[in-house]
């Protein structure tokens, strides 16, 4: 084995990221490694390259232990990592990215005829032949990306760490990293690969090690792994637990209140097409990095879509930022409650009026006895359990606060309301009268985008539930179709037995 | 091309252009004395852009170099005049002591993670104090050393004076663009101004490159000072106000990036030329207020800064 990992732990104040893990990367191999959000993927990999301090556990390569301070001292020892985004200087040239560090220098002042020379012979082996004296940030992400394969290679040269390396590729650039890859694994290097994406993993490592909750599920290779298997692993449910009590589903057909044609963003969600009903909950079902959070943000205008359009029974729509989103009777409520949902500072009832007040404008504010009036209607009505109104959110629980922003929607009267993950971090009992809430909010008329990693919720309350791969709109589900097992193979896509 | 030299170029066409339009109007703008005083007059600023481009590549800002010019003055002419030290040594301890002040001030802005704006004009404030506590009144400096400096100089073709101190801002340039441009020093100055998290993954060592970048600063501040005290012959603590501010727009008339990252050592000096060319047309005119300088650099850092946010757009929406 070339690089050996036993018993890893790392410890955070209240959590245990990596609890006794073992992994193992031989020569020549490509390694995926695979887990949702906590696994404990990104720790790992901290460790390995120094951005952490291990509590405990030994990292063995080439047959001597290594402990990193520091990743340049990773990759001193062969560690090198290539990260999605940040990991080149965009405005340096292509010869300075690859030598930096490293220039050639005659009389102790840098070479630059044979800073380029050398950089070519870097490059050389990568079938890259590029104008190295351009700025890197001159070249698409992909060349991008290799050059930074290239650099990390030439520093380290025996394992390779691919962070997510392809999350920002279109189909045609993630073929010319992979060849790159595949050249690297046949000049004998480690290489582990970290994705989102079922079909690249499928498709290029030969093992894959599965994490969840800081541990390590398994280690298979990739040849003899059944999909839906590897999401069990992922999601740590079996499949055959269904849940009793579905939503009674009304196969009725409903009036349509939206319709999306050819909605997409390059790179980003790729185009597709969607009916809402009135008083539908469509989920968004899918693997973190799928393009769930991303679909809905485009729906709200965060990241405005590039191509298509939506329109409803009347016109179109002017989806292009969020404060249009709004004028056209969208809310949107966000996976990130604490930084892109509350101002914890703020009272409850200064958060609940927060939106009324912002399309009003600030130059006519609500009164004061009005205020009142519709922050105390909604804590009654959401049951929000508080002192009273002047608390500051940020003192309530997760619950609570997550009512809170529903209220400030709520009070804005939206037709179409997306919830990204709103029962993520909070408690049970909170989390039943969330799903309570939106079942009576369709029954008013109101229709709901639904975005949850979690299967259960989806089958508890969505009419309807649109699956997402790598980025795409891979299936859509309804009326009796609608359960745990049909959403986990679309997730697992592939060639499925059924 | 690379987009990155563009605002190189277009400062220069600027020059060459206003340079044309004032020869236009007054032939004898293109002759090697006006050439000889524009370098002598603006000597000073030449220098301490030098160090500023540097502050400026690494994402920083240096806002005390014009209290430590001011300082170095008085420091120097309070020296002379309290002791018998000759010149030369006054001059090493002086560089010695402004080094070290920005190396200090470097120090701050790493360690405790302070935005330079905030650190360096503490030390604008304490340099100017200082200054004020040696002698609030103006110095004359009476070394004949002083004589021999100000009075060196190279004939040119034409008449023209190539004064000593005018060759040390060539120089003090030439010597800025091996630093910035052939070092892996200068190299890991880039890297900060390109982005610090991702420089600090690729090796740089953050703490000593911002220490020796304002260090730097501090020395070119110092040297920039001894220019000075030559030029004008004397010491005064109210000297060089705003100066960072007329170097801060040189640099970026220059075409660096005040953001960091991007620009070119040999720019400064054309930002500084630009500058210089201006006041000397107003000289020549006779008519116009001096004030009207200000307002063409006012103008011409406008159309800088519009013209970078361009290239920035053209250079993503390429990528996209």
């Amino acid at each position: 084995m070339l690089l050996t990992i036993r018993s890893l732990t790392k410890t955070f104040p209240g959590t245990k990221a990596l609890d006794a893990v073992d992994f193992d990367l031989a020569a020549g191999e490509v390694h995926a490694l695979l887990g949702e959000n906590g696994a404990g993927k990104s720790t790992l990999i901290k460790c390995l390259t120094g951005a952490y301090r291990r509590d405990g556990g030994t990292i063995t390569l080439d047959g001597a232990q290594i402990d990193p301070q520091s990743t340049v001292e990773a990759q001193e020892q062969g560690i090198g990592t290539v990260y999605q985004e940040v990991n080149l200087l965009p405005n340096l040239t292509v010869a300075q990215n690859l030598m930096f560090g490293r220039e050639p220098r005659r009389w102790g002042l840098i070479d630059s005829r044979a800073l380029r020379a050398e950089a070519r012979e870097t490059l050389r082996p990568y079938g890259l032949d590029i104008d190295v004296d351009r700025d890197l940030g001159s070249y698409s992400v992909a060349i991008q990306q290799i050059v930074a394969i290239a650099r990390a290679v030439a520093l380290s040269g025996k394992v390779l760490i691919l962070d997510e390396p392809t999350a920002s590729l279109d189909a045609a650039e993630v073929r010319m990293v992979f060849d790159v890859v595949r050249g690297l694994r046949e000049r004998g290097l480690g290489i582990v690969f970290v994705s989102h994406f079922l079909d690249q993993v499928f498709d290029l490592t030969d093992r894959v090690t599965v994490l969840r909750n800081g541990r390590k599920i398994v280690t298979e290779r990739t040849a003899e792994l059944d999909r839906v298997k590897l999401i069990e692993h992922m999601l740590g449910r079996a499949l055959e637990h269904e849940v009793a009590g579905q939503a009674a589903r009304t196969a009725a057909a409903r009036p349509s209140l939206l319709e999306f044609r050819g909605f997409g963003r390059r790179g980003v969600v790729e185009p597709f097409d969607l009916t809402v009903g009135q008083g539908e909950v469509v989920g968004l079902a899918g693997l973190l990095g799928s393009g769930r959070t991303e679909s809905a943000e485009m729906m709200f205008g965060v990241r405005p879509a590039q191509s298509g359009e939506a329109s409803d029974a009347q016109s179109r729509l002017d989806l292009s930022s969020p404060r249009a989103a709004i004028a056209e009777g969208f809310g949107f409520v966000p996976e990130e409650r604490k930084t892109d949902g509350i101002v914890a500072e703020l009272s409850i009832r200064e958060n609940i009026i927060l939106g009324l007040q912002a399309r009003r404008g600030w130059a006519r504010p609500i009164p004061r006895a009005e205020q009142n009036r519709i922050a105390d209607d909604y804590i009654k009505r959401l049951d929000i359990r508080t002192s009273g109104r002047e608390k500051p959110i940020g003192e309530l629980s997760g619950g609570n606060q997550q009512k809170a922003i529903l209220a400030r929607w709520l009070a804005m009267n939206p037709r179409f309301l997306i919830l990204d993950e709103p029962t993520r971090g909070i408690d049970v009992g909170a989390h039943a009268e969330i799903l309570r809430l939106i079942r009576e909010l369709t029954q008013a008329g109101m229709s709901i985008l639904l975005v949850s990693s979690e299967i259960d919720e989806l089958v508890a309350s969505a009419d309807r539930v649109i699956v997402l791969r790598d980025r795409r709109h891979v299936a859509e589900l309804d009326g009796p179709r609608v359960t745990g097992a049909e959403i986990m193979r679309a997730i697992a896509g592939g060639e499925v037995a059924a | 091309m690379n987009t990155r030299a563009l605002p190189l170029y277009a400062t220069a066409v600027i020059f060459l252009l206003a340079y044309l339009l004032c020869w236009l109007q007054f032939p004898n703008i293109l002759s090697t004395r006006v050439i000889g005083n524009l370098l002598t007059d603006n000597a000073y600023l030449g220098i301490v852009a030098v160090g500023m481009t540097l502050v400026i590549l690494s994402g920083g800002i240096d806002l005390s170099v014009g209290s430590v010019i001011a300082f170095s003055g008085v420091f120097i002419a309070v020296i002379l005049r309290e002791t018998s030290l000759h010149p030369l040594v006054v001059f090493a301890l002086l560089l010695a002591l402004t080094t070290a002040f920005g190396a200090a001030m470097g120090f701050l802005i790493d360690r405790l993670a302070m935005p330079a704006f905030i650190v360096t004009l503490a030390g604008m404030f304490l340099a100017r104090g200082t200054a004020y506590m040696l002698s609030i009144d103006s110095v004359p400096i009476a070394h004949p050393f002083y004589k021999t400096l100000q009075s060196a100089y190279w004939l040119m073709p034409g008449k023209g004076r190539l004064t000593l101190i005018g060759v040390v801002m060539l120089l003090t340039v030439l010597a800025g663009m091996v630093v910035a441009h052939k070092t892996r020093f200068g190299a890991s100055v880039y890297a900060l101004g390109g982005g610090e998290a991702t420089a600090r993954l690729m090796g740089v060592r953050q703490g000593r490159t911002t220490m020796l970048v304002y260090a730097f600063s501090g020395l070119m501040a110092g040297l920039s000072g001894i220019v000075f005290s030559i030029y004008t012959g004397s010491g005064y603590s109210l000297a060089t106000v705003g100066t960072e501010l007329t170097a801060i727009a040189a640099v970026v008339i220059g075409g660096t990036l005040l953001t960091g990252g991007a620009g070119y050592m040999f720019g400064t000096l054309v930002g500084v030329l630009t500058m210089g060319l201006i006041q000397t047309y107003i000289v020549f005119d006779g008519t116009l207020s001096s004030w009207w300088t200000k307002i063409v650099i006012g103008v011409l850092l406008l159309v800088f800064i519009l013209l970078q946010k361009g290239l920035l757009k053209l250079s993503q929406s390429r990528l996209a």
